[in-house]
Order: structure tokens, then sequence, then C-alpha cells
């Protein structure tokens, strides 16, 4: 299909806008081919994922957008880091790889990006309008801002993301057709006992669940009693996006596009309707760990996405002034560490031994101690599903109070 | 699925959107695969991955290794083979393991999906901004022998 250009598309695309924007405007151009995009869409905002350092090939590409004179031409947040720049926590990257993730980091700001560095930038204060179209990159900051917010973006991957905030153009196509934004299959959770909706982690579990049986599909979940909160569909949305490759999910009652289950459906019938039963449910809690009878635990990390204030708060009131035994982590963004430093609570979480980690997070850089058979727990489907493949620690799995327990104690401990 | 255990060819191709067919391989032979990035010759050796795989914390990309504990083909490195994909999952940083993948020579030699994947491409789009050149991308069809339009 030949892609149909404006004159505004095709001027970047001529280098009337510099260099650097016409590099952009190819990449958002040829992503649109492969995608069999008609034609591109005006873009209100981007959330950048391209500024964590993966290799020294991510920084040369962004310092050239640098060289050729790129420009974001829209509010343009940053994903986390690789380096916690606030100096609250330190991390073992050699000086070469150290060097180049800070390059990156600079390049990214360098291009007009705003220095967030939060897998969070819905609770940072970057909230675009229902029904907006955006460019957003971070699996679940996309599945946040569709879902939650009900703006309009497709999972921009890296290098993508930064090209369409140059551009501020995307392709037109995927999530931001309204027709691709109906449920078509039911994710039923009716069955489940009414007191689980309230337990903390049982959001990440059925998040986990549902990315499984989902993979890219758009369903909606019928069954949840009352909304369950900001950071239970934060955690419900990072693990689906995690165990699948969700980038939009609906819970009726709840979301802004979901008034009801028939709405969302369009009026059509769905494809499928997925009974969970209590039995699915324990099944998925059980593999959310990777190693089975431990007895002790090495570390515990929690805050991907990164912890609202509030889930900082509750940290705090959990440990309730004790000593944890083991390395704890607890990842948030700058956003939240004002808030942390004013009312004493970082010095508070760090005297009973937490790390707090600011920037960037345990799962994308090597903050925790390198060990062989390691083990962590955490209440972070999203942790749960990559600290094995990036961390090397297997994983246990528990509430953030479970957390805390088992960090005094050493070992595991459920509630 | 591709099913081959010998060696597999696939020409230089230059035009997106042309067709090329698959050489060598017993079965696989003949298969037609739609060129989504025109690359250069491959001749290398098979590997169809069973599962989706998310790149990002599941493909090494010092070592092109499998990393992802749960993946039935962890522990198998990609680089320099005809990388067939039933599907990707997971983190929007496929693309950079990619692209950090071809920069460190440790690429697959092509990589066949059932579906565009503009996630995991960029990687090999951007290669090609910054002159580092990288596999070719093509489609397949689901059933074996299955004819492209």
């Amino acid at each position: 299909m030949a892609l149909e250009l404006g004159d505004e598309e095709r001027s970047l695309l001529t280098g009337q806008s510099g260099d650097g924007a016409a590099m952009a405007m190819r990449l958002v151009c040829e992503s649109a081919r492969l995608l069999n995009a008609p034609s591109l869409v005006k873009v209100a905002s981007a959330h950048i994922d391209g500024a964590l350092y993966h290799g020294d090939s991510g920084t040369l590409f962004a310092e050239r957008l640098v060289e050729l004179g790129a420009k974001v031409s829209i509010r343009s947040t940053l994903n986390v880091g690789a380096l916690d720049l606030t100096g609250c926590s330190t991390n073992r990257l050699p000086p070469h790889e150290r060097d180049m993730a800070k390059r990156l980091m600079k390049a990214y700001i360098a291009i007009g990006c705003e220095p967030s560095w939060t897998c969070s930038p819905y609770q940072a204060g970057h909230r675009p309008a229902l029904g907006s179209d955006v460019a957003w990159g971070e699996s679940n900051a996309v599945v946040f801002c569709n879902s939650v917010l009900g703006a309009r973006t497709n999972r921009y991957g890296d290098y993508l993301d930064i090209a369409c905030a140059i551009t501020g153009f995307a392709p037109k196509t995927g999530l931001h057709l309204p027709e691709n934004r109906l449920a078509t299959f039911v994710f039923d959770v009716s069955g489940l006992p009414d007191a689980d909706f309230a337990e903390e982690s049982f959001w990440p579990i059925l998040g986990s669940l549902y990315g499984k049986r989902a993979g890219t599909a758009v369903g909606v979940v019928k069954g949840v009693p009352r909304h369950p909160g900001e950071d239970a569909l934060k955690a419900f949305g990072a693990a689906s996006a995690s165990t699948g490759g969700v980038g939009l999910f609906h819970i009726a009652g709840v979301t802004p596009e979901a008034p009801d289950v028939g709405t969302i459906l369009g009026g059509k019938a769905p494809l499928e309707v997925m009974q969970i039963s209590a039995a699915d449910f324990v099944d998925q809690k059980r593999r959310m760990a990777t190693v089975q009878g431990v007895t002790s635990i090495d570390a515990v990390a929690i805050g991907s996405p990164h912890l609202s204030l509030e889930e900082c708060q509750r940290l705090e009131r959990l440990i309730g002034g004790r000593k944890v035994s083991v390395p704890f982590y607890a990842c948030t963004g700058r956003h939240v560490l004002k808030d942390l430093e004013i009312n004493g609570l970082r010095k508070s979480l760090e005297t009973s031994g937490v790390t707090v980690v600011i920037d960037t997070c345990v799962v994308v850089t090597p903050i925790m101690k390198e060990l062989e058979t390691g083990v962590l727990m955490t209440n972070s489907g999203k942790f749960a599903q990559y600290a094995p493949g990036n961390t090397g620690y297997g994983v246990v799995f528990g509430s953030m109070a479970d957390c805390v327990e088992s960090a005094v104690s050493g070992r595991p401990v459920y509630a | 699925m591709l099913e081959a255990h010998g060696m597999l060819h696939i020409d230089e191709s230059t035009t997106a959107g042309a067709i090329v067919r698959l050489q060598g391989g017993g079965e696989s032979e003949g298969v037609a695969l739609e060129v989504l990035i025109p690359g250069p010759s491959a001749s290398a050796k098979p590997l169809t991955l069973t599962a989706p795989i998310s790149f990002w914390g599941g493909v090494d990309p010092k070592t092109s290794v499998i990393a992802d504990v749960r993946h039935p083909q962890h522990g198998i490195a990609i680089a320099g083979t005809i990388l067939t994909l039933p599907g990707t999952i997971g983190s929007s940083s496929a693309s950079a393991v990619l692209l950090e993948l071809i920069h460190r020579g440790i690429a697959p030699a092509a990589i066949i999906l059932h579906e565009p994947d503009a996630i995991l491409l960029l990687g090999v789009l951007v290669a090609r901004e910054m002159g580092w050149g990288g596999p070719g991308a093509f489609r397949v069809g689901r059933k074996r022998n299955e004819e492209l339009d």
C-alpha cells in the first residue's frame, strides 16, 4: 500500500526541517510501510524508552540525531536510564558502559526531552487527554496510557518513539483507530471471591494471567466489583504487557472506554469468553515464582513500574521502623523523591536498610549483587517476568507486606 | 513452521514487497518469502523458535544467547542463523537489542516472521540509517508452502 503524505510530512522528509528530522521521518515512514498504514497521524505527546543503555549502538544513534540537529516537536518525557543520576543508589556498570549510558541520557536531553526518568510518567504529571493520539514507548506506560487514560497509542519501541517525537507524526494504524480499540474477547472474573479484589498482589497475578490469555488481542475484564485504584491498574497492566503483548485492556465499569461489556464489544458477540476460576488464579500464583521450596531470600525488589508516593508511604508503614536483613530495593522516580525528602520518608526507609533507587531500576542496570543462585522476592509481575533473564536471580512472589516480612526475617514469609 | 536440518539459502534482495524463495533444507525448498526489509544474501543454518520471545530480557545483547529460562530454546545463540519467529511479546525495547546485535556483528543472518513486527524491525531500519548493514527481514505464511499474495 502506498503511504499517503501531506505537505507537512513531505517537507519533513525532504529535509526542510533539517537532516535530523528527515532521518526521523524516514524511520516513521518505513515503519508505516511495515505496518501497512495508509497514512500518518499527528501525535500530541511522546514517552521515550530509547534512553536506556543496552549497548553502544543506542548511544551512537542518539548522538547522530543530536549531530543532525534533531529536536522534539511535542512534549516528550523520558523513561528510565541505566544510571541513578540523583546518587540515591549506585550500580556496578563498568567505566565504559557507565560513560556510554551517561552520554545516551545527555543526548536525549539535548534533543529536547524532559529528564523525567520514570516508567510511571502517568503518575508524574504526563497524562494525555481521553481520545488524543500520542506516541508512547515502554510497555507498561503504553498499556496504562491506552487503558486507564484512554489516550491512543501503539506500542512504540525504541527509536520509533523518538522518531515520532521529533516529527510529531506516527503511523495511522492499530490502536489509533477507534475500531481496533473494541474488545474482541471477555475475560470473566466474576467467579473469583469478592474479597480477593482488595488484595494488592491479586492485580499483578491477574494481569500475568490476562497477558498470557490475551496475547496481543484487546479484551474486556468482566466482573470487577469496584475501581481498584490506579496503583492496582498499573500493576495489572505492567504484568499483562510482560507475559503477553497487551497494549490495551478494558475493565467494564472501571476504565474510561468501557462503561459496560456490551459497549466495548461494539455490539458484537465476543470471539471468546474466558471464565477464570479460582483454580486458574491459584495456578498462575504458583507460576509467578521460578524457584520452588526456597528457605532463604537474597534480596527484595519492588517498584516496577516505579512506586507512587502512596506505595512508598505504605512501604514505610509496613516496615514500621524495623531493619531489613537482606538488600531491599525500592524503585521510584524523581517526581516522588521530592516528597520523600520533604516528609522524611527517604531517611526513614534508608535507616531501615532500604535502598531507594531513582531514575532507573534493578532489572535494567546491575545494582543488585551478582549471585549465581540468588533468590529475589518481589510483588511486581513485571520484575517476576524479567528478573531471571536480566539479573540471573530466581524469583519468588508475594505482596508488599510479604516482601517486607521476608526481608526482615531473611526467609520467605507469606501472610 | 519451517522444518529444515541442513543449510538454508536466501538470495540478496533489493525491493521491499518482492517475493524471494528459500533454497535448500529439503521440505523448506521453495517456500515463498515476502521481503519486508531488503538484505544481503544469507546461507545459514535455520533456527525456528517454538514459542514467542521478548528480545529484551529474552536475548542477551552481548552474546545473542536466549536468556529467558522459561523459553523452550533457552541457551541457544541466534547469531548467524536464519531465524524464524512465531511471534514477539513483551517489552518495546526489542529493537534496541536487535540493533545492538547488529552493531556487534552477532545478529541473525536473516529474520523470518509470520507478521511484520515494527517494534523488532526498527532495529534493522536504524542499522541501515547508521550504515551498519544487518539482516534482511521476511514474512512467511503460517502454513508451510502457503503462497503469499
